[in-house]
């Protein structure tokens, strides 16, 4: 069988600062992803395309075979759970920090804590570990307002440089996890096209160091 | 579409995850059933029919929390017990050998059937898969996974998966340089979860913090690269060379089973990964899996697991696989015999037509009658043929 490889990506940071490191293992895509509309891209190597899709969904894709190799953040990996994919290489791009956030002293008051959160697997995790029973909302973005519209004592979001939180008043307050960009590989895929796969995550390690 | 449209008309729906098959896919599937038993048993294997419900007691015991949380539970109001419905059968037939048969010597196992699970293995997989497998049970060497592999193999040629992948790995190597590096429940436990997904950050950290000495803890981290094709069995025993009797047994036999699949089955691509613990909790040595091109999770699966037999009373060694026989049909290209052609009989009561009938039938004619009042004719009722009353009594015509 033919050994190609489908590759998907998110646009915003994670593309941006994937195709450099893809570009050193030689493969370039042959129209701007940034700019183009098109959702599968072809690369200059015939027997590889680029599948552009929501971060959220890249570790669905590579689950079901849809892609055969995905790079994802490791925030959407927790929150995503099991035990079904390979997360065989950090590439060290993305990086932010996993926190909870809130107005100052927020997170030491007494009683039942309601987070808001796009995280909600990983906020049940962080709060069980602790063992603080807290309520959790479900939000879809600008968790910021939340504790500002008074729904929510505090946060869980991912922070880079904390300038949206100081904006509205809100601050870092714990630290749940280091985050980066993590390639991502399909089990059947690993095992039916090991070559190809190996030979890949070798170059991309490489990339890496340099 | 209106929102409510969405609302409470919907009580044919099935719950998520549950599905039902249809004609003409029912009869090919059922045609599948009775080709893959047939050749089970032309292989020695004999047809057990385990109760769709147990007591959890029998159903869970000695399979790990995996199972457990797979099983719907409901208690038993004859005798306040709590009873599961089965999430897989080879528990079922582990417990059959051990306490119901008794026999010495190799046993041979076969069955299918429906079993659920809570929640779907895997994405968008059923919650009812129709479970095919064989089991082997009072032979502890590779030989018996090797024919365990073989039937395997079959099953998918038979169900018309060509080109399935092989991945083949041994809970022994993992279990054995856990328990030399003394690595705690807990320890061990994340680093598993971290290996079935290697992730090299993770196993790095879980084992710098765990103060594993260094021997151990290189064995360990080399674990998560030693897969691919048959030459990683070398690397693994060069990477391994320090590791103690548990560990080179089973590089051993995973050498052994190499030499011999290769021989048996040279068209089936090999793969090994001694990472990969499927089951692990009650797997006890070779684990295995079919993969399919284009497929992106595994279609059969099985391995050794020696020790489940003990909590019934006697300790077997055991082998076996088991597919979803559902998911089978849908990627292989099975080729269904075509659908019957028949013969459409106007209702009567005359005994000539209903000799004639049963005449027909009794060579193997599909006879269908054609009710008073109906519209529909021969060719919707799924027949070629109709019978008439002719000059000399009734006969079959073409349409």
């Amino acid at each position: 069988m033919s050994d190609s490889l489908t590759i998907a990506l998110s646009k915003g940071r994670i593309l941006k600062e994937t195709l450099p490191l893809l570009a050193q293992t030689g493969i370039e895509p042959l129209e701007d992803p940034g700019s183009s509309r098109k959702l599968v891209l072809p690369t200059n190597q015939p027997d590889v395309q680029l599948v552009i899709v929501r971060a959220t969904d890249v570790p669905t894709y590579v689950e079901y075979g849809g892609a055969d190799i995905g790079v994802s953040g490791k925030d959407v990996l927790m929150e995503y759970g099991g035990q079904d994919l390979y997360e065989p290489l950090d590439l060290n791009i993305a990086r932010c920090r996993l926190m909870v956030a809130g107005r100052p002293g927020a997170n030491l008051r007494e009683g039942r804590l309601r987070i808001a959160t796009k995280f909600v697997n990983i906020a049940r995790r962080y709060y069980a570990e602790r063992g603080r029973q807290v309520e959790l909302i479900k939000l879809y973005g600008s968790m910021e307002l939340a504790p500002l519209m008074g729904m929510a004592d505090l946060i869980v979001d991912v922070v880079d440089t904390g300038n949206t939180l100081r904006a509205n008043g809100l601050e870092p307050l714990e630290h749940i996890a280091d985050i980066s960009s993590r390639l991502i590989v399909n089990k059947a895929s690993m095992k039916m096209k090991h070559r190809r796969i190996k030979r890949f995550i070798t170059e991309m390690a490489q990339a890496v160091q340099r | 579409m209106k929102e409510s449209a969405f609302s409470t008309d919907n009580r044919w729906l099935l719950p998520e995850g549950v599905d039902e098959v249809l004609p003409p896919r029912a009869s090919a599937l059922e045609d599948l059933r009775r080709q893959l038993l047939d050749r089970f048993s032309s292989w020695g294997y004999e047809l057990i029919i385990p109760p769709f419900i147990e007591f959890l007691d029998s159903l869970l015991t000695g399979v790990g929390h995996d199972l457990d949380l797979q099983t719907f539970k409901v208690t038993d109001q004859m005798s306040g017990r709590m009873m599961g419905v089965r999430a897989d059968m080879t528990p079922q037939a582990a417990r059959i050998d051990a306490h119901q048969l008794k026999r010495e010597g190799p046993v041979r196992l076969c069955y299918i059937g429906t079993v659920l699970r809570t929640r779907p293995y895997g994405l968008g997989r059923s919650r009812d898969p129709l479970q095919v497998g064989a089991e082997l049970f009072g032979h502890a060497g590779v030989e018996s996974d090797l024919e365990i592999i073989s039937l395997m193999l079959e099953t998918l040629a038979i169900t018309g998966v060509t080109a399935p992948h092989l991945d083949i790995g041994h809970v022994g190597i993992f279990r054995g340089l856990a328990r030399e590096a003394n690595l705690s429940a807990d320890v061990e436990a994340q680093l598993f979860d971290a290996l079935q997904r290697k992730a090299r950050v993770e196993i790095e950290d879980i084992l710098a913090e765990s103060n594993v000495a260094a021997p151990q803890r290189d064995m360990l981290s080399a674990l998560q690269d030693l897969n691919g094709g048959v030459e990683i069995l070398d690397h693994a025993q060069r990477a391994l060379h320090s590791a103690g009797a548990e560990v080179q047994a089973a590089l051993k036999t995973l050498w052994s089973a190499a030499s011999a699949l290769e021989r048996r089955h040279p068209q089936v691509p090999l793969h090994f990964d001694l990472a990969e613990l499927r089951a692990y909790q009650y797997q006890t040595g070779i684990v295995f899996a079919a993969f399919a091109p284009g497929l992106g999770q595994e279609i059969a699966r099985g391995g050794r697991y020696d020790e489940i037999g003990k909590v019934f009373g006697r300790a077997r060694p055991a082998t076996g696989f088991s597919a979803d026989l559902k998911t089978l049909l849908a990627i292989g290209d099975y080729q269904a015999s075509p659908p019957p052609q028949g013969i459409l009989v106007p209702w009567s009561d005359e005994p000539a037509l209903l000799e004639l009938v049963r005449d027909l039938r009794a060579q193997g004619e599909r006879v269908v009658w054609a009710l008073p009042g109906q519209q529909e004719g021969a060719r919707a009722m799924g027949c070629d043929r109709v019978v008439k009353q002719g000059p000399s009594g009734w006969q079959v015509e073409a349409v």
